[in-house]
């Protein structure tokens, strides 16, 4: 909604990543996913990182059960990806943004 | 310090017993001594629709209920209220537990169409999860209903095993009693091998149809570290709950009662040591139709319930108020008794269900009537389905009777044409008191005669008695035995009759010989008599003779002197002077 908002259907993209601690796969994680997010989605994304550690009630709102996992609430439908994310390519089409164009 | 006093520990003979956790579902902790393991997972599989989930559930129900253990209960295939809902049948409350802080619900729901998966992960979601929930009610029991639905939503299956046997080491070290439940798969016991994973309990639960009737069976199949029954036990699933049949007590230990029971019918007692039958035996009274064996019954429960005992009596053919009314006619008014409450009529069809349901349905009612006596009428008709099953029912059901001390009456049927006493071989080893009623068929007449087959710890009497049906009830008659044959009714009392004339008769001749011999010896002693005075005569008149030759001897001789004097006396001087 800053530069360009219209690229994605004019939305916006919320992101939650879930991890555990800081374990070498949620490291992984958010790394692979700093990067992609910078590469295909600068200014148009919001990515929030939930460490269940700290609060494990949020697990049971979005049915986390793998961990790492990428959440993408908005835009609908749900889409989930579980994994160190580190296929750039599988993230890019788990998040459906291969199809709108990014 | 601990470790001498737990050396001598051995000599005292008490070895540590694996801990276990009571589900509370009746009979299954008997089965297993005690329950699930304490603190360790156990299986619970089978197929669709066998009843995991409930037994499952009511393990969390009754443990938060009665054992005072809260549970969480994890989900994967239905959402909490769908569960709640399901439960709700059986009498549990789910949200209820859950507003009491006893039960945690999470519904894991795994969509694999919104999954995709890149890189390496792991399943620390799901231990989150579950340690959040026991945190917070400090659980003690768990329940991952469908545990296996996490191979459907992940297709790494290698991760997957390695995460659910950490899942299980993480839950034994935390010492939550757990139940997975799995669906059984093809030639294995669980769809994806978990019971490789759980090597402590696995139970296995089959549910299956068989003309027509659906059985419900457990089976335990591992019992790490416990003695357990391994036999396949049916099971129920009801309004109550969840219940396992008890089965056949393990041992044949019940104590037994010298006490004895009137019957109800004089003669009967008469024929049984004149006391009745033993208290919490089992007896039972086969015959053809008709032959009265519902009498018999009948004539006990009145007597029990005289006695201000109760008694529970079970139909399969007649309905209370038939049974009621049928009494009457033979003079036993049960109605009043009905009224009282010492008497419980039940009657159901025995095609209404399968075999199990029937013992189940007879044990809640001995278990919440508390009866002295039970009479089952006819226990033949249990006896459609396979006669093993049958032979199998009626032993624990009389097993379940006798421990209670509960005298067990049954009355079976006979078929025309068979022996009596072959059709009910499959039970009658387990019968203490065997009553025979036989229909004999004579000059035009039937007639019933009861004899007494068996009684165990007891002179019972050998004889065949005649069965008669009086408005006054049943009456037990001498019969007439003899030649051969056993003569009743009409016939009997002809033959009475006829042997009453014989004796007459008999009587009349005795006398009359009697009379013949008297007058026999009174003509012989007067014939002696005659002879004797004949005799005297005899030896009178030889007597008389004799004295007189001897007379005449010496007259003689005194004439022959003189004559010789006369002659000159020489030679008769000689004689003289020499």
């Amino acid at each position: 909604m800053k530069k360009r908002p219209g690229k994605i259907d004019g939305q916006f993209i919320e992101l939650k990543l879930y991890v555990a601690g800081q374990t070498p796969k949620s490291l992984a994680a958010l790394a692979n996913l700093k990067k992609i997010c910078n590469e295909h989605l600068e200014g148009k994304y919001k990515l929030h990182v939930i460490d269940l550690v700290k609060s494990p009630q949020l697990a049971q709102g979005d049915q986390i059960l793998a961990i790492p996992t990428l959440v993408r609430n908005l835009p609908v439908p749900i889409r989930k990806i579980i994994g160190d994310l580190s296929d750039v390519e599988r993230v890019m089409v788990g998040l459906n943004l291969v199809d709108i164009g990014v | 310090m601990a470790t001498p006093s737990a050396r001598r520990k051995p000599e005292s003979r008490v070895l540590p017993q694996l801990a276990k956790a009571r589900t509370g579902i009746a009979g299954f902790d008997e089965i297993t001594k005690g329950g699930v393991p304490q603190g360790r997972p156990t299986i619970i599989c089978g197929g669709p629709g066998c009843g995991k989930t409930m037994f499952a559930v009511e393990f969390l129900v009754r443990g938060a209920t009665e054992f005072g253990e809260p549970g969480v209960l994890m989900t994967f295939e239905e959402t909490a209220a769908e569960m709640n809902k399901n439960v709700n049948s059986l009498g549990f409350d789910l949200d209820d537990l859950a507003a009491r802080k006893k039960l945690v619900m999470d519904y894991v729901r795994i969509e694999p169409a919104e999954i995709q998966e890149t890189g390496t992960y792991d399943l620390e979601g799901l231990f989150i999860r579950l340690q959040y929930a026991v945190d917070k009610i400090g659980a003690k029991r768990v329940v991952l209903d469908t545990l296996e639905a996490v191979f459907s939503g992940f297709s790494n299956q290698g991760l997957l095993r390695a995460e659910i046997r950490r899942l299980f080491r993480w839950l034994k070290d935390r010492g939550l009693t757990t139940i997975v439940t799995a669906e059984r798969g093809h030639g294995t016991l669980t769809r994806y091998g978990l019971e490789e994973y759980v090597s402590d309990c696995v139970i296995f639960l089959d549910h299956r149809v068989n003309e027509q009737v659906s059985t419900r069976r457990m089976r335990v199949i591992k019992y790490r570290g416990s003695s357990h029954g391994a036999d396949e036990y049916p099971f129920l699933i009801d309004e109550q709950g969840f219940s396992v049949l008890p089965s056949t007590s393990m041992g044949l230990d019940h104590a037994v009662s010298s006490q004895r029971i009137s019957s109800g019918v004089r003669e009967l007692d008469e024929m049984l040591e004149g006391k009745g039958y033993y208290r919490g035996s089992s007896i039972l009274v086969s015959g053809t139709a008709g032959s009265g064996k519902s009498s018999l019954g009948a004539h006990l429960a009145e007597q029990t319930c005289k006695e201000g005992k109760r008694c529970l009596h079970i139909a399969f053919e007649e309905s209370p108020a038939q049974t009621i009314r049928n009494m009457r006619s033979i003079g036993i008014n049960l109605a009043p008794y009905v009224k009282k409450g010492l008497l419980r009529l039940e009657a159901w069809r025995p095609t209404q269900s399968g075999l199990e349901m029937h013992l189940l349905r007879i044990h809640k009612l001995v278990e919440s009537y508390e009866p002295n006596v039970v009479i089952v009428d006819p226990v033949t008709n249990l006896m459609a389905g396979n006669t093993n099953e049958v032979h199998a029912m009626l032993m624990r059901l009389l097993d379940f009777l006798k421990t209670k001390q509960i005298t067990a009456f049954f009355t079976a049927l006979t078929q025309g044409g068979q022996a009596l006493e072959r059709t009910e071989v499959q039970i009658s080893s387990l019968i203490d008191t065997w009553l025979l009623v036989r229909d004999i068929e004579l000059n035009g007449e039937r007639n019933r005669a009861l004899y007494v087959l068996k009684s165990r710890g007891m002179a019972n009497s050998n004889q065949v008695r005649e069965f008669v049906m009086t408005k006054n009830g049943i009456r037990l008659l001498p019969v007439y035995v003899g030649g051969g044959t056993v003569l009743t009714g009409s016939a009997r009392l002809s033959q009475e009759a006829r042997e009453k004339a014989e004796e007459a008769l008999r009587l009349h001749k005795m006398k009359e010989k009697s009379k013949a011999l008297e007058a026999k010896r009174k003509a012989l002693e007067a014939k002696i008599a005659a002879m004797r005075v004949e005799f005297a005569e005899e030896e009178e008149r030889l007597a008389q003779g004799l004295k007189r030759e001897e007379q005449r001897e010496r007259i003689l001789a005194r004439d022959l002197a003189a004559m010789t004097s006369l002659r000159g006396g020489k030679g008769a001087s000689k004689d003289q002077g020499a």
